[in-house]
């Protein structure tokens, strides 16, 4: 777990301080709503459709019991008893007053956490693989890595008013589960056939309006000179950018206009230069992070045998969990998706839970996922049943990890200001309709992400099945896409066709799994149907009219 | 017919311009026709309402209804946090921003 120097705190604590004296100003009307809301916004603080929304970071989705517990505290005494995973690991709160929220930025730099970062034009919170650390097919724990990158990035002056966001990934495992190729940049952690340690640069990718995956910019880049990479990359960008024009302005434009042959071109030429500049930081301070990171006490002893003669139980156990890296012990995902549900959301006491279960069971620590669950990563196997048993009575013991109703789903116009429809209620009405367990498993690894605007949050450039809502004349419709994914093997969605209402779209999701459990062959997830039959067998099923007789 | 609303400053609550203040239910919004710009000028000088804006509403039976769901949303709040709305006895209440 990372831990605050004494730079780190004092700056947070200052940014409080500055923030708190903003927001007087602001409502003692010193300063104007023009002049406020840039402020604001840089520390996390947005204003939605029926409130201000904080989005407060989670440093790679990295969470400590302490701080777990504050999150769902916050939830209780400043907002309305619930908060949001969000698709970047984070969290964020729907009810906020203005008033209250320098107490609550005071609170949350009291357990080492901020919301710096969550908006602007600026580097954003990087994300990581939520089982690093953990996970049996890992190569190198991203996690020390991630927080060189948190340290240099924050505040970091040169790139604070970038011509865009930017956002980064990172991990240490050949499967990804971060979505690395559709980030400004993908870090990934490889090693060489001498063993040796490497990061490998992917540069340019991105959903949004022009979704694009990262083309590899850097093939071999050693880690202790992978600040000075993401210098280089950024100083690029940050020189050529697209500042004229919004819609042109992320990374993957710059990268796809001039040629990911052309953007390696600078980016090498700009590192050589900085590396005569010595920024890197000193190998001394990988190392003192690295410590951080240790491998928490395992018992050598754990013993990888389960009772599984409880059938919900087994269920559970097959669906959501993951192998460890240590004998007798497992990675558990708490699903936030339960059968019509609000993707992400999780109540106040909910949240308190999880981090008591992470003290109790899982050597203090939690992750957020980007599909929006929460993970804990360190999990003794004959504790499992207990834990299964706790989470159950709370209601986050759904086991349908990577199931159809595992939805990633954004706020949409329920909640957010930029969304052109709504999102829950789509994502609600397609678990109920396959909320049968049974069901669900006969489908197997069905991701289906859904967004309300072009922006994305949703991932549905990345789903199996993607859902976008639009606004048709003031009306809300939904395209649909197949054949999207965000692992290894990266692929974006294809639209079917002509939209659908609410109801409609839900009847064509229904339609296209039909079509997939017709098809398939042994093995096949749908995704593996769609890449096999094409687009035609789908579109025929899902546009085809009614006859008379049904 | 144009209506007024906007974000309370300090809370962030949604609010419509009644002709004599700012309220949370769009009921009591009313016309302002061509003062829209005069009286959000005035408002946004007194700086407790952020976010002003003119939008398009029409009077129904049911009352005051704002032309597009987006706005329909913020007058009522979450469609799927009905209990969280300004109507939490009605759940049919959500039918109304369709």
């Amino acid at each position: 777990m990372y831990q605050y120097d004494s730079y780190d705190q004092s700056m947070v604590d200052a940014r409080v301080a500055e923030f708190r004296d903003q927001v007087q100003r602001r409502l003692a009307g010193e300063i104007t709503e023009d002049q406020f809301k840039p402020l604001r916004l840089k520390n996390g603080l947005y204003l939605q459709l029926h409130a201000y929304m904080l989005r407060v970071a989670v440093p790679y989705g990295t969470l400590s019991s302490r701080q777990m517990r504050l999150l769902g505290d916050i939830a209780d005494k400043y907002d309305r008893g619930y908060g949001h995973f969000t698709t970047r690991q984070n969290i964020q709160y729907n009810w906020i007053k203005l008033e209250d929220a320098p107490d609550i930025l005071a609170d949350l730099a009291s357990v080492e956490m901020h919301a710096i970062q969550t908006s602007g034009n600026c580097i954003r919170n990087t994300t990581s693989d939520q089982f690093a650390g953990a996970a049996a097919d890992e190569l190198v724990d991203p996690r020390p890595y991630a927080e060189l990158l948190r340290q240099w990035s924050t505040f970091h002056p040169e790139f604070d008013y970038l011509p865009r966001k930017f956002k980064i990934a990172m991990i240490g495992s050949e499967t990804d589960r971060a979505a690395m190729k559709l980030h400004d940049i993908g870090i990934q952690l490889v090693k060489n056939d001498a063993g040796e340690i490497g990061c490998k640069f992917y540069v340019g990718g991105g959903m949004g309006r022009t979704p694009m995956i990262a083309p590899v910019i850097g093939d071999f880049v050693p880690p202790l000179q992978m600040i000075s990479y993401l210098e280089a990359c950024l100083r690029v960008y940050n020189r050529y950018g697209r500042r004229d024009n919004k819609y042109k302005a992320r990374i993957k434009i710059l990268v796809h206009e001039i040629g990911a042959d052309e953007y390696r071109r600078q980016v090498e030429e700009e590192f050589a230069h900085i590396l005569t500049l010595g920024l890197e930081p000193p190998a001394a301070e990988l190392e003192r992070i690295k410590g951080f990171f240790e491998q928490p006490g395992f018992d050598a002893n754990a013993s990888d045998d389960l009772d599984l003669s409880d059938p919900d139980f087994a269920l559970w156990v097959d669906q959501n969990t993951h192998a460890h890296k240590q004998t007798g012990y497992t990675i558990v995902n708490i699903s936030l998706k339960p059968t019509g549900g609000i993707p992400g959301d999780a109540s106040a006491d909910q949240i308190r839970l999880m981090a008591d279960l992470a003290l109790e069971y899982s050597f203090d620590e939690l992750r957020v996922t980007h599909a929006q669950n929460i993970v804990l990563p360190h999990v003794k196997k004959s504790d499992l049943y207990t834990i299964w048993q706790k989470l159950d009575e709370a209601g986050l013991a759904n086991a349908n990890l990577d199931l159809i109703s595992d939805i990633i789903a954004c706020p949409g116009l329920d909640y957010c200001a930029l969304a052109n429809a709504r999102s829950i209620p789509v994502a609600q009405k397609i678990s109920e309709r396959f909320a049968d367990l049974g069901r669900q498993r006969e489908l197997g690894e069905l991701k289906l992400k859904i967004s309300g605007c072009i922006n994305a949050c949703g991932h549905h450039h990345a789903g199996h099945i993607g859902i976008l809502g639009v606004d048709r004349k003031g009306v809300e419709n939904y395209q649909l896409s197949f054949g999207g994914s965000e692992g290894a093997d990266t692929s974006l969605g294809t639209i079917t066709g002509p939209g659908f209402n609410e109801d409609g779209v839900v009847d064509a999701v229904e339609k296209a799994t039909d079509v997939y459990l017709a098809q398939r062959t042994e093995g096949e997830r749908f995704l593996d149907t769609y890449r096999r039959i094409g687009m035609a067998p789908f579109k025929e099923a899902i546009y085809a009219k009614e006859t008379a007789n049904g | 017919m144009k209506i007024i609303t906007g974000n309370d400053l300090r809370t962030g609550d949604v609010i419509w311009w009644t002709g004599q203040g700012w309220s949370r239910l769009v009921n009591d919004a009313v016309a302002v026709g061509e003062d829209a710009d005069a009286i959000i000028a005035q408002e946004n000088d007194k700086q407790v309402v952020t976010d002003t804006h003119v939008i398009d509403a029409e009077t129904t039976s049911e009352g005051v209804r704002p032309a597009h769901i987006k706005e329909r949303i913020r007058a009522l709040g979450p469609t799927v946090r009905m209990d969280l709305s300004l109507k939490p006895a009605d759940p049919a209440a959500a039918k109304w921003v369709i």
